[in-house]
């Protein structure tokens, strides 16, 4: 089966490794991502002022056009499933909203597309029992760790992503393509997000704690679905470094980064000249590449 | 006694402080009554209670005579270890039957010795002390528990288990264990119902925030109560219960899943405001050097002498009161890490602390439901009984006849719940009088 792909800015910019990797997988496991004919930035934050309709168009006009084409959308990047997700959940129970939204784009979408995160897709339609036999390269010894951050899971009612305390959704994907999962408490904590552009300071106090608390609990590598949180917990690890003598670094990887590996796809095509914190050593190290 | 086709005799569903004080009261005004409780013995939370407020006097030894009392009333039988099965008629003639559940043990024949209990091999977590300390699979709640007489728990009994051991039976000097008994139902004709089935409390491992109760040092509120008793599992020091250390940071949070309408139950609990002083100045009266911290939301001290016992606590005992709530507790190595929020200054907090202890929410008993519908009488959303009319006749349910007393109609502490037990009592004295 293929899925409508909504791929987002990031994954044409920062974050390309992070797409490149998804659609070479998806082959792989036998189904297409189909990128969408037309797109725009998803406007990167839901609005939280109920009658800010006009934030709502961008992802909204994505919405529509995307109807058009098929009846399932499949995103990558965890900010833009946010609100690609609650724009659609908006738009399928407020009427009134649902009315003046398409009077504007002058079109007529009903909110009856099905969304779906990748590690949804992973999890609901392929799932994890079948990825697991898909392996040919199982990432055993390697103990790695989720970090959810929060656009996956908040607003819980609105995102029904998984537990709203305690989601084990990823993790079980980490145990599937063989890795150890390691639990660690700050999993679903905020790394700072736009914090590291006002505040830099902010956001690497809030990554160097998640990050401490997954080294602490024995996390060899950290993985990621969300560019926002890789630029925070990847990129500012030198900041953290410089701060924080004590401090080790530890490679994050994009899950489907880590879906390459497991898959046998060449470690050269993953895009790790991209990753912050070369993964490289620990994975040769565990023979993995 | 009957007169004129009204059996003058009441039944009390439940055998806590509120349904021991209607029991009494009714008993004391020339009736029979029977006392109708699920556990073992008589006494309710409140046995589960270290020291209460304001007074810091001991549970126990305030209690003990009240069960004692019961137990060896003339007018009052004992129906321990039994539930009601079933309620038909009306006031006047209610016809109950009610299941005495097999205990395995023949009460005629016990003296309540006690040697059952110590030669018993098998050693399990206690419900009791929830959770804390061991208990055997032949037990009574307490050693002053009234009714003397101990219960085999089959799913804990080596014999039950494994078809082997059967050391109480050989160690019992009157020959009183039976491991065949069966449960039996009895049938009691009763004129006037009183319910007083009291609460439980919304468990800890509702709440994901704080580690969905797999955080070891995160306890709830009658834990505390378990660990500061000297009948508990620590006798009395407190110690926390990971690694049985003297913890020298505690957090206490109150409101947790109370005043919470979107998560968990929107109404407050009562209680929590004052046990939780109770508790933090208790644990600095043991532990001097001890810091104490409480998240509140507001301070609801609304009983005789309970502001003062509130201010005594904040100003002569050091507890340092936080207004604000607890978005997550973590463990942390030995730690247990609370973030919190102080929204009076505006700033967060993050506490290393070495236990926190959760005031959860008093919800109603998980079967009361079921209860309700067998008495034929209405309960709120919360599952707590509704009575007729809120402010002017709290005791009385729409069923004439039945009454209710103490938490199964909302959450009380003792003395309001004491104070309902006795407007219940008065109420069916009241009705047999009529007649």
């Amino acid at each position: 089966m293929d899925y409508l792909y909504f791929p987002g800015c990031t994954l044409y910019t920062k974050a390309k490794n992070f797409d490149l990797t998804a659609r070479d997988c998806s082959r792989l496991l036998g189904f297409e991502l189909k990128e969408l004919k037309t797109w725009t930035c998803c406007g990167a934050t839901f609005p939280l002022a109920t009658d800010n309709i006009m934030a709502l168009l961008p992802p909204a006009r994505i919405l529509a056009n995307a109807r058009e084409e098929g009846t399932t959308l499949t995103t990558l990047c965890a900010v833009c499933f946010n609100v690609i997700k609650r724009t659609n959940r908006l738009i399928q129970r407020d009427g009134e909203k649902r009315d003046k939204i398409n009077n504007f784009m002058e079109k007529n979408y009903q909110g009856d597309l099905r969304i779906l995160h990748y590690l949804e897709i992973l999890k609901k339609e392929i799932g994890f029992s079948q990825l697991k036999e898909k392996v040919k390269k199982p990432l055993s010894g390697l103990k790695t760790a989720a970090y959810y951050g929060c656009m996956l899971l908040r607003p819980f009612d609105e995102m029904e992503f998984d537990d709203k305390e305690r989601p084990i959704l990823f993790e079980e994907f980490l145990e599937a393509v063989g890795s150890k999962a390691i639990d660690f408490p700050l999993k679903i904590e905020c790394c700072g997000c736009f914090q590291s552009i006002g505040a830099p300071e902010v956001a690497t106090e809030c990554a160097y704690k998640i990050l401490g608390s997954a080294i602490k609990s024995g996390a060899e590598l950290l993985v990621s679905t969300c560019p926002m949180c890789t630029f925070n917990i990847d990129h500012k690890q030198a900041d953290i470094k410089a701060k924080h003598l004590d401090f080790k670094e530890v490679p994050v990887l994009y899950f489907t980064q880590l879906l390459g590996i497991a898959m046998g796809l060449d470690y050269q095509k993953l895009g790790f000249e991209q990753n912050a914190v070369d993964p490289l050593p620990l994975l040769k190290e565990k023979g993995l590449v | 006694m009957k007169e004129n086709g009204f059996i003058k005799k009441a039944m009390v569903i439940g055998g806590g402080i509120a349904g021991i004080s209607a029991s009494i009261d009714i008993g004391n005004a020339g009736y029979e009554v029977i006392l109708v409780e699920r556990l073992p013995s008589v006494g309710g939370r409140m046995l589960q209670l270290s020291e209460t407020f304001p007074t810091l006097d001991c549970a126990q030894c305030t209690l003990t005579p009240k069960t004692v009392e019961t137990g060896q009333h003339p007018r009052i039988k004992l129906l321990t270890y039994s539930e009601v099965e079933s309620v038909e008629g009306k006031a006047g003639d209610f016809t109950v039957k009610v299941r005495r559940k097999a205990g395995y043990v023949d009460w005629e024949k016990c003296t309540g010795c006690g040697l059952c209990q110590q030669k018993c091999p098998s050693k399990n977590p206690s419900e009791f002390d929830r959770g804390m300390g061991m208990g055997k699979a032949i037990y009574t709640l307490s050693p002053q528990a009234v009714p003397n007489k101990p219960v085999i728990n089959p799913s804990h009994c080596r014999y039950f288990k494994e078809k082997k051991c059967r050391v109480c039976e050989k160690i019992c000097p009157v020959g009183a264990i039976d491991y065949e008994q069966k449960d039996r139902l009895v049938e009691e004709r009763v004129g006037a119902i009183v319910t007083a089935v009291g609460f439980d409390l919304l468990p800890i491992e509702t709440f994901g925030e704080y580690g969905y109760g797999a955080v070891p040092d995160v306890i709830d509120g009658l834990a505390f109560e378990r660990i500061n008793s000297a009948s508990g599992p620590t006798t009395g020091e407190i110690r926390r219960p990971s690694d049985g250390r003297i913890p020298k940071e505690v957090v206490f949070i109150q409101c947790t899943g109370s005043r919470d309408p979107d998560r968990y139950m929107p109404y407050c609990s009562r209680v929590c405001c004052m046990y939780t002083g109770k508790h933090a100045r208790l644990y600095k009266h043991k532990v001097h050097d001890g810091q104490a911290y409480i998240f509140y939301m507001d301070i609801r001290s609304t009983g005789k002498g309970y502001e003062e016992f509130i201010q005594q606590g904040m100003e002569e005992e050091g507890i340092l009161y936080l207004r604000g709530r607890v978005s997550r507790i973590f463990r942390d190595g030995d730690k247990v890490v609370v973030w919190g929020a102080d929204t009076l200054t505006g700033k967060k907090v993050e506490i290393s602390a070495d236990m926190v202890v959760l005031a959860t929410a008093l919800i109603p008993q998980r079967d009361a439901k079921e209860l309700a519908l067998k008495l034929g009488i209405p309960a709120d959303d919360d599952g707590f009984f509704t009575e007729v009319e809120r402010k002017l006749r709290p005791v009385e349910t729409r069923v004439e006849g039945i009454y209710l007393a103490g938490c199964v109609q909302g959450p009380k502490d003792i003395a309001d719940a004491v104070a309902h037990a006795n407007a219940s009592a008065s109420k069916v004295q009241a009705l047999f009088a009529q007649h």
